[in-house]
């Protein structure tokens, strides 16, 4: 009898049956909802062209009036900031997205589906990732024609890459998280902007810190985004690394702790 | 051991449900038996959605039980979620998909396979009506039909329970009647189905059986004849068309009256219980308003609609909009104020 009870319900999945679930459920997310991002126009405009935008505008608009001390003038300078930047929007995208699953019924009909629970999220945050890697890359690429170099070679600047891809995962999970807890699109992009703005543009990203007032200076020393630039400027043009890694990794793995099981609560209690 | 189940296909009991300070459900009781349709009715912020929340594993209980094809929907959701299928109040579809990609995704997330999910789409477009229409980008498509696409994503699964939650609701009159039509193929081919409405007509059309719900709790149940039987007698119903005189109208005939009299503002249609003294009454009040000198139209004498039944056991009408609804649509989903806020019916 007992033997019987601690059987699984019929029809039940097993662990692996489970586990390879997981995984081809959040493929098809991914899959789905970079299709989707592929039919907005608009979408588009946000990931592409808008990060080119800036690279243009801070190179030739700001640029003649920013002095740096780097190989390679301002553009060398501002590359890796503008990549961070456009890493960290990429999160955007994420919370309005979930937003408008959650107000369309969307989220309500997948979890009462016998899916895997993770694959919503853990889908978003793959299309998500997908999606920002290949804006990073011609943001790369326009940067190159603009004057940009990599001057450090190689590895440093796949591994700058690789950062920058970290920060908008991080940056994702947080939007993830808000995007379902406020569940409002109007709402979420609001916020989005309170939050990203002043710690993209309060940072080393586009101008050296020395050049701001001394209160703003303890800010933008002290902050995620600024660890994660100095890093990545210092894998792209040389110089030091290890001080600023160290300190961005702490931050990106701080958030992760805090940011994904606060993103799988909000799934899950998403109502 | 699921197949030889012989319990009612769904079972609730005493299930409680608060937000804060606002008892969503009071603790109310279900059986819907295997085939058949369950009508919960009842006005907005009544708790509907509540429950069809808590049967469909979306949002835990607070206390009572509830068993949906024998599984508790609490400790065995993920059972419950391989036996039901939902469509919300709203078209829960991807817009920027085609119809046909909306219905293979939803197949692959039930692990049905890439040819299956495809066999189930095509099969699923036909039956609903949508193979003209089935790759184009669902934000061409009607309201009438986006619906009926998330009720065929509801349907990928071959679900033994269906949810439809108001179904109908911000759909013209033409759509309406599509969806009815669709709804009683499903039932026809077996699929037990509980279904939320603020619709009285609705519920008489599709329902065997009629829960009404007001805030948080079952106020009654049985079949839409024996529901109108609660009334018991005609309803006297007539217009008139200078509304500044409705209130003298009403006066006029007031004696003749054996309950409540409803003026409905918006459309100034006056409706009087009159018992069964129906012909007599009717000669009477021909006879009153005539003495008053109101002019009326459409005058004449109904058998209780469940419009009617609703009145008398609430003291109010279903489908009466509250003052602070007007707003735009929302789904009921800030904790607090559960279904208070969607508003959102289709202004008749």
């Amino acid at each position: 009898m007992t033997a019987i009870a601690i059987q699984p319900a019929p029809g039940a999945p097993g662990l692996v049956t489970r586990a390879r679930w997981a995984v081809s459920d959040t493929l098809t997310i991914s899959k789905r909802n970079l299709l989707v991002w592929a039919r907005v126009p608009a979408y588009i405009v946000f990931t592409v062209i808008q990060p080119v935008m800036f690279v243009l505008m801070f190179r030739y608009v700001f640029g003649g009036a920013i002095k740096v001390n780097v190989p390679g003038g301002y553009v060398n300078f501002l590359m890796p900031g503008i990549l961070g930047q456009t890493a960290a929007f990429a999160c955007f995208g994420t919370a309005i997205s979930l937003a408008q699953e959650l107000k369309k019924g969307v989220i309500d009909r997948f979890r009462s589906m016998p899916m895997a629970r993770s694959a919503v999220l853990a889908g978003r945050l793959v299309a998500d990732t997908g999606r920002m890697t290949v804006t990073i890359l011609i943001v790369i690429g326009v940067g190159y024609a603009v004057g940009f170099r990599f001057i450090n070679g190689v590895g440093p600047a796949i591994g700058m890459v690789v950062l920058a891809i970290f920060l908008g995962i991080a940056c994702c999970l947080i939007a993830a998280f808000t995007g379902l807890a406020i569940g409002d699109e109007e709402s979420v992009q609001a916020f989005g902007l309170i939050w990203l703005f002043p710690v993209t543009f309060l940072s080393s990203a586009f101008v050296p810190i020395s050049t701001m007032p001394g209160w703003l200076q303890a800010f933008a020393n002290n902050q995620p985004i600024t660890f994660v630039i100095d890093a990545m400027r210092g894998m792209a043009l040389g110089g030091s690394i290890a001080t600023p890694l160290w300190k961005a990794i702490a931050w990106l793995v701080g958030i992760f702790v805090v940011f994904a099981p606060l993103a799988v609560r909000a799934y899950k209690r998403a109502a | 051991m699921e197949q030889s189940f012989a319990g009612p296909a769904i079972l609730v009991e005493g299930l409680t449900k608060s937000f804060g300070d606002v008892h969503a459900l009071r603790g109310i009781d279900l059986s819907v038996p295997r085939g058949t349709v369950l009508g919960v009715l009842g006005p907005n912020g009544a708790g509907k959605t509540t429950a069809v929340r808590i049967l469909t594993t979306l949002l835990r209980p607070d206390g009572g039980r509830a068993l949906v094809e024998g599984h508790d929907v609490v400790r065995e959701a993920s059972a419950v979620r391989r036996s039901i299928g939902l469509a919300g109040q709203s078209a829960a579809i991807q817009i920027e998909l085609t119809g046909r990609e909306n219905l293979e995704i939803i197949g692959r997330l039930y692990h049905l396979g890439r040819a299956a999910s495809k066999a189930r789409a095509t099969e699923l477009l036909e039956q609903f009506d949508l193979t003209e229409a089935a790759d184009r980008a669902a934000k061409t498509f009607s309201g009438g039909m986006q619906r009926r696409l998330d009720l065929a994503a509801s349907l990928v699964g071959q679900p033994q329970v269906l949810f439809l939650d108001e179904p109908t609701t911000g759909l013209d009159p033409r759509s309406r009647l599509g969806m009815w039509e669709v709804i009683r193929s499903l039932v026809a081919g077996g699929t037990t189905l509980l279904l939320t409405t603020q619709y009285l007509d609705e519920a008489d059309e599709l329902a065997d059986e009629i829960v009404v719900i007001d805030h948080g709790e079952v106020i009654a149940a049985g079949t839409s004849t024996e529901l109108k039987g609660r009334v018991g007698g005609d309803v006297l119903e007539f217009t008139v068309p200078d509304r500044p005189r409705v209130g003298d109208a009403v006066a006029a005939v007031t004696k003749l009256a054996e309950g409540e009299p409803h003026i409905d503002e918006g459309t100034g249609v006056v409706s009087v219980p009159v018992g069964v003294n129906g012909s007599d009454a009717l000669i009477q009040s021909v006879r009153s308003l005539d003495e008053a000198g109101i002019e009326t139209s459409g005058l004449g004498l109904r058998r209780p609609s469940l419009d009617d039944v609703f009145l008398a056991l609430t003291g109010h009408a279903a489908e009466e909009e509250d003052a602070d609804t007007g707003g735009k649509r929302r789904r009921g989903r800030r904790k607090g104020q559960p279904e208070a806020e969607k508003a959102g019916r289709a202004s008749s």
